[in-house]
C-alpha cells in the first residue's frame, strides 16, 4: 500500500491556513451587510485580512488549531491500521511545522503531549468502507475550542423554553443555544444540529453534517426550509460578528435528522467558528486532488 | 485610531469607553487558563505551597504586569527546537473561563488591561472599575494577522511545565488592535448585548411555528 504520509501533510497544511472558498465567499458577503465603520464591519475585514495572509504564508488561520477530525472513506482491502499511522506520523510532522498548535492534552496529568497525538482518540479518525474500485478520501475538519465549548444537547421537552417533541421546539431550543452563545463561539457561526440518536451518536451527528459545503439544504424539504428560517431568525438576535453587535451571527444552519428511541428525544447543536476549516483529499491513481 | 502605549496609566484607563477602538503598543504577557489557576492558587489565595521555580517566575512577572496587559492566548510559536521563539499565530481564546480568576488576578498585579475574546462577567467588570482596568477585544480567530504585530518574543515561562497555548510569553507588540467592550466606568457590550439578544429571542420563542 502506497505511503501517503506526505499527501496527508498537505492537507493538513492545506486545511489549517487556507479557508475552502465557499466560506470565504460567505463571508465576503457578510462584510457588506454590516455598517460602515462598525466594530461588526471592522471585524470581518480584519478577518478577511487574516484569510488572505494565512493563505499567503502557510501558517494557521487560528492559532487553536483544534481537534483534528478526520473522516476516512477507504476502498474495500485497504489497510485502515496504516492509514491511521499515515495520519498520526502526518499530524506530528505538521507540529513541527507550525501548520498545527501542539494540541492534546493528557487531562488528567495536565501535559501537553507536544505533537497532536493524545491515545486512541486524538485526533479522531473515522473510518468508513466503499466500493474496491472508489478512490480513497479523507475529509480533515478543524473544529478549535472556543466554538467547541459553546455547543449544547438538549432532551425534549424542554419546559423552560416551552420546546416540546417536534420540530417546533427543535427550533425553540437551536435559537436558545444561539443566544447562549453571544461572541463566544467566534460569530458569524456555522450551525450543525442532529435531532434523535443517543447522546453520543447525536453530538457526532452534528458535526459529521458539517462536512458538507456552505448552502447545501437537507432534501427533506421541512427540514431545509428549518435550516433557512433557523439562520434568518438567528439573525435577527443581533449579536453579530465577535458579538460586537450586527447583521451576521449564523452564516448557515446544517440539520440531520436520526433515529431515537422513544423515551429520547436530543437535540444537538455542534456551533462552527467563522475559521470553518474543513479540507478533503481524493486519491485518483497517482494523483492526489485537494478541495 | 488611538495608539496607547503600554504601560497605561490609571488617567488613560479612565479615558476610555465601550466601543473605543484602540492600538497596543509595548510589552505584554500572553497567560490563560493555567496560568491564571495557578496565580491564584500559589499567590493570591495561597492555597498551594510555590513549588519549583514558582517564587522566582513571580517576582519576575510582576514587573511586566505592573500597569501592564495580560493576553489570553495560547500561540503557535515556531523555533521551539532553537529557541529562537517567533510567533506563528496568536488570535485571542475565549476570555469567560478566566472569570472566577480574573478580577483577583487583576487586583494582585496590577494589570491594567487583558485582551481577550467574548466578554467577561460581572466579576470582573466590577474589577474593572476598582483596578482600575479594561477589557480589550481582539479579534477571535486572526490569529496570523495579529502574529504579525508581534515584533519580538522576550521570554517564556512555565514553558516546559504548561506547554505552549499554557505557558506565559513575553511579547512586544506594535500596534495590536483591539475594541474596548468592557471599561472602567462599569459598562459592558456584552451585557447590552446579552439584554437586547434576549429580548428578540423571547418575542421568536412565542412566534408560532
Amino acid at each position: 500500500m502506497r505511503n501517503l504520509t506526505d499527501e496527508i501533510l498537505e492537507l493538513i497544511r492545506c486545511t489549517s491556513s487556507s479557508l475552502p472558498k465557499d466560506v470565504e465567499d460567505r463571508l465576503r458577503a457578510a462584510v457588506e451587510q454590516e455598517e460602515p465603520g462598525s466594530a461588526a464591519r471592522g471585524a470581518l475585514e480584519t478577518v478577511l485580512r487574516n484569510i488572505e495572509l494565512s493563505r499567503a504564508n502557510s501558517t494557521p488561520i487560528c492559532q487553536d488549531t483544534g481537534t483534528p477530525i478526520f473522516y476516512v472513506y477507504y476502498p474495500q482491502g485497504t489497510s485502515t491500521r496504516k492509514l491511521r499511522e499515515q495520519i498520526r506520523a502526518a499530524l506530528a510532522e505538521s507540529t513541527k511545522r507550525s501548520y498545527m498548535r501542539p494540541n492534546a492534552v493528557d487531562a488528567i496529568y495536565d501535559k501537553n503531549s507536544g505533537n497532536n497525538l493524545g491515545g486512541d482518540d486524538f485526533p479522531y479518525i473515522h473510518f468508513e468502507e466503499v466500493d474496491a474500485d472508489q478512490p480513497l478520501v479523507i475529509e480533515l475538519m478543524l473544529k478549535g475550542g472556543g466554538c467547541e465549548n459553546v455547543g449544547i444537547q438538549y432532551s425534549l421537552p424542554d419546559n423552560k423554553l416551552g420546546a416540546g417533541r417536534d420540530l417546533a421546539g427543535v427550533r425553540k431550543v437551536v435559537l436558545d443555544a444561539v443566544q447562549k452563545a453571544q461572541g463566544q463561539g467566534c460569530a458569524p457561526g456555522i450551525l450543525g444540529v442532529a435531532i434523535g440518536g443517543d447522546r453520543g451518536s447525536s453530538y457526532i451527528k452534528s458535526k459529521e453534517v458539517l462536512f458538507s459545503k456552505m448552502g447545501t439544504r437537507n432534501k427533506d424539504p421541512k427540514l431545509a426550509e428549518l435550516e433557512e428560517r433557523l439562520t434568518k431568525e438567528a439573525n435577527e438576535m443581533g449579536i453579530g460578528p465577535m458579538g460586537f453587535g450586527g447583521q451576521t451571527t449564523v452564516l448557515d444552519t446544517k440539520i440531520m435528522g436520526m433515529h431515537r428511541v422513544p423515551a429520547c428525544y436530543f437535540v444537538s447543536v455542534s456551533y462552527m467558528c467563522w475559521a470553518y476549516r474543513r479540507r478533503k483529499m481524493t486519491v485518483m491513481g497517482e494523483g492526489v486532488e485537494y478541495d | 485610531m488611538r495608539e496607547i502605549s503600554i504601560p497605561i496609566s490609571d488617567e488613560i484607563i479612565r479615558s476610555l469607553h465601550v466601543g473605543d477602538p484602540v492600538e497596543l503598543s509595548g510589552i505584554m504577557m500572553t497567560g490563560r487558563d493555567a496560568v491564571h489557576k495557578w496565580m491564584i492558587e500559589t499567590f493570591v489565595k495561597k492555597t498551594r505551597q510555590p513549588t519549583d521555580n514558582d517564587s522566582q517566575v513571580y517576582e519576575e512577572i510582576k514587573k511586566y504586569l505592573d500597569g501592564g496587559v495580560l493576553y489570553h492566548c495560547g500561540p503557535v510559536v515556531s523555533g521551539l527546537d532553537t529557541k529562537q521563539y517567533r510567533f506563528v499565530a496568536a488570535g485571542p481564546t475565549t476570555s469567560i473561563r478566566e472569570e472566577p480568576y480574573q478580577a483577583d488576578v487583576m487586583k494582585h498585579f496590577h494589570i491594567k488591561g487583558v485582551i481577550g475574546k467574548g466578554g467577561m462577567g460581572a466579576k470582573t467588570l466590577q474589577g474593572c472599575a476598582e483596578t482600575p482596568g479594561i477589557y480589550f477585544h481582539a479579534i477571535g480567530g486572526a490569529a496570523t494577522f495579529l502574529a504579525q504585530t508581534v515584533q519580538k518574543v522576550l521570554g517564556v515561562y512555565k514553558l516546559e511545565e504548561f506547554g505552549v497555548p499554557e505557558a506565559m510569553w513575553v511579547i512586544e507588540v506594535r500596534k495590536f488592535p483591539v475594541v474596548v467592550t468592557m471599561d472602567s466606568h462599569g459598562q459592558s457590550k456584552h451585557s447590552l448585548l446579552e439584554e437586547s439578544s434576549r429580548k428578540v429571542l423571547d418575542d421568536l420563542l412565542a412566534r408560532p411555528y
